[in-house]
């Protein structure tokens, strides 16, 4: 019964996927969209069965469907692991992916691809299931793919654009890299535990049989393929890009759910990064350093969707310091908290933008408040839980992460400090110049301004209650969420007790974060601020506009030599080499003209050397004897 | 059964072999006309074959008579076949001189 409950939680998206890709285009838009929002709620409904049966009995469960992989000792099943970890995860993956596909059947409602998109949903919800539930690291590295791919087809969605194909591409090609990296590592474990199940290897790690060495390049290389799917230094470029996508695409894959699959990967391997500090050490500093970095960017963007992708991924860095000082339950707090109140402003985003018919310059907006009340508010709720504001859900989960920095790295929790201080200033910027003032658009544009459509604004609603009270399942008092996760993640850290120290830290972040709204405040809404133009920015901040000139970096030390380099293949080296093969040919057909004067077709002639060639044998014969 | 070799010696037949052999050889290499270069061979053939009895007889043992058996008939064959042959050329050409049929050249 477990089993095939499991599987039909596992195959239902994929069901949909299938049937929007058969009859998708047969069958009328409200119906492909409703089919495919069924199958993820489906899922979604199993898995609260199945949380609430963990919940009853508190033990995770294994499922194996069949042999995969035998070689000789190397032994591979294909199965799932339903435990705490695994559940929490699918629980927001289904829960937010069912909010997100209810969403986009109003927002792309004027698609004609439409069931094409929800087919992509569809196969993204399966591939982050497979990715989450799988008992191995092969397994979850198809899902691993999969996202990817889904990831790819999502963000050039839009394929008769060229730069929005431009930025799929290098959504693809940046996680390649990271997979690549997930790879090797993981071949480094098969080779060091002779297994990819995760229970086998953390039972094999906890008797300490292991060569630490290579286990080290191992984590590391796990690392870096963490880095490409969550966006961190230096492969982080690909996802401010991949804004290109749908917005319900933004947030559910770039925002809420796939690129939590690092941390989720990390946390889900959490035993052998304990055992390798030196790249935790290397964690946290990534993950400081990023989040600083995408925040500076964010402060300086001026479309609307492009902020929301730098503090994603200045969040996603947030995560990574937490993980990288061993606190995986509080890095799983965030991603939760997270995934709440970045979808719920990720679709007020495209609820915005959909109001203003694809207008996604901030300069161009202003004023919205009045026409788009209940977006305006569930926004709002979502930007004072992102800017860390008591008591809403990210207040709770970015001071946890900042306290364990605190204990651990004063230096680090500095840096993290000003990068979340850095959150509260550009999310209130977006909010002041989205919602604030004036309408600054065009006279049409704001003729047809109006509220979206109830599909659009109740999962807006349920996102942005989450936002609010999602902190309480791990408030400083109770600890649910570290008691649940305590059978997966072996608590090294002690809850943290609170005391003087601890108040004073919330305080600290508390006061940095309403300074900079305020600052914010008496910037774009005193000053009626609004950003310049893009040719009269100077300075460091036109630096930090142009994206510290990453993308420029990365085009001149591995673009450009790369060209270079398959230009020579292309110009010099290729013809070369056809000439060296070419004359190899040149040389054959010389031979064999001079070779064919020798037939002349006298038979005579033939018969001549015919007997020449018996006396020459034969007098050789007797001479050899 | 040894005794005709006592009235002719064995060297006679290499001899007769021999010179039958150089016959052949040289009607095959002056004569144009394709029938008596055939002529030629089968005179080789056949003087082979006399080897193969001589010897055979010389050895008492029948291995000899026997491979001659074979090789008459496959000369048979050969002549079959190559007759055909020279028929068809008559008729493409008109002559079976060889030195016409240049058809051959590389």
């Amino acid at each position: 019964m477990e089993n095939n409950l499991a599987l039909v939680l596992l195959l239902s998206p994929f069901i949909g996927f299938l049937f929007n890709v058969f009859f998708g285009k047969k069958v009328s838009k409200g119906i492909s969209g409703a089919i495919g929002t069924i199958a993820v709620v489906v899922s979604f409904l199993l898995s609260i069965c199945f949380f609430a049966q963990l919940n009853q009995n508190g033990k995770g469960f294994e499922i194996s469907f069949f042999d995969w992989i035998q070689v000789s000792n190397f032994k591979l099943d294909f199965g799932i692991l339903l435990d705490q970890l695994s559940l929490l995860w699918l629980l927001f993956v289904t829960g937010i992916g069912s909010l997100i596909h209810l969403y986009s059947i109003s927002y792309m409602h004027d698609d004609e691809n439409m069931h094409k998109f929800f087919a992509y949903l569809n196969l993204f919800i399966f591939f982050m299931i497979t990715l989450v539930v799988g008992n191995n690291l092969l397994v979850m590295f198809i899902g691993w793919e999969g996202v990817g791919l889904c990831s790819y087809l999502l963000i050039g969605f839009w394929y008769k654009n060229q730069p929005y194909n431009d930025a799929a591409k290098k959504a693809f090609i940046m996680n390649r890299i990271g997979d690549l990296g997930f790879l090797i590592g993981m071949f480094l474990i098969a080779y060091v535990f002779s297994t990819l199940n995760y229970t086998e290897i953390q039972s094999l790690v906890v008797k300490g049989e292991t060569n630490s060495s290579l286990l080290g390049v191992a984590a590391l290389c796990l690392f870096i393929g963490a880095c490409g799917k969550s966006a961190q230094l230096p492969l982080y470029t690909w996802l401010p890009d991949a804004m290109a996508g749908p917005t319900p695409v933004s947030a559910l894959i770039h925002a809420a759910t796939m690129v939590t699959a690092g941390i989720f990967m990390i946390t889900r391997m959490n035993f052998l990064f304990d055992i390798t500090p030196d790249v935790q050490n290397i964690i946290a500093i990534v993950g400081a350093v990023t989040s600083l970095v995408a925040a500076s960017i964010g402060l300086l963007q001026n479309d609307i969707k492009k902020v929301l992708a730098y503090s994603t991924v200045s969040q996603l860095g947030l995560m990574f310091l937490a993980l990288g000082f061993g606190a995986y339950n509080v890095a799983v707090f965030h991603v939760i908290t997270h995934a709440f109140f970045k979808a719920c402003l990720f679709l007020g985003s495209g609820s915005v933008i959909h109001a203003l018919h694809g207008e996604q310059d901030m300069r161009n907006m202003g004023g919205l408040k009045k026409y788009m009340p209940i977006t305006f508010w569930t926004m709002m709720i979502s930007t004072l839980a992102i800017s860390g504001i008591f008591p809403f859900a990210g207040f709770w989960s970015k001071d946890e992460i900042l306290m364990t920095a605190f204990h651990n790295n004063t230096v680090l929790w500095v840096v993290a400090s000003i990068a979340s201080i850095m959150t509260a200033f550009y999310m209130f910027r977006l909010m002041y110049l989205t919602f604030f003032k004036e309408f600054r658009g065009t006279e049409e544009q704001k003729h047809h301004l109006h509220e979206s459509p109830s599909l659009i604004t109740i999962p807006l609603v349920i996102l942005a209650v989450l936002a609010a009270i999602g902190g309480a399942i791990n408030l400083p008092g109770s600890m649910w969420l570290n008691h649940f996760l305590e059978p997966v993640l072996v608590a090294k850290h002690e809850a943290h007790h609170l005391g003087t120290q601890e108040y004073m830290l919330m305080g600290i972040a508390l006061v940095g974060a309403l300074i900079a709204i305020v600052w914010a405040y008496s910037k774009y809404i005193k000053q009626s601020f609004v950003p310049k133009e893009d040719n009269q920015i100077t300075g460091f901040s036109k630096t930090v506009y142009n994206l510290y000139y990453v993308d420029e970096f990365y085009t001149f030390i591995i673009v450009k030599p790369l060209n270079a380099l398959s230009n020579f293949f292309r110009t010099t080296l290729e013809p070369a080499l056809g000439k060296l093969v070419f004359s190899f040919g040149t040389l054959a057909n010389g031979i064999s003209n001079q070779g064919r004067k020798i037939q002349t077709g006298s038979v005579g002639l033939y018969l001549f050397v015919f007997v020449l060639g018996i006396c020459a044998i034969i007098s050789y014969l007797f001479i050899a004897r | 059964m040894g005794n005709i070799l006592n009235q002719i010696g064995i060297e006679n037949y290499i001899f007769l072999s021999v010179l039958l052999f150089c016959i052949g050889v040289f009607g095959v290499l002056y004569r144009r006309n394709a029938i008596i270069v055939f002529m030629s061979i089968e005179i080789m053939l056949n003087a082979v074959n006399l080897l193969f009895v001589a010897f055979s007889t010389l050895h008492q043992d029948a291995e000899g008579q026997i491979f001659v058996f074979f090789s008459m008939a496959v000369a048979a064959a050969e002549v079959a076949v190559g007759l055909a042959i020279l028929v068809s050329i008559f008729r493409n050409l008109g002559s079976i001189e060889i030195d016409k049929l240049k058809n051959l050249k590389g």
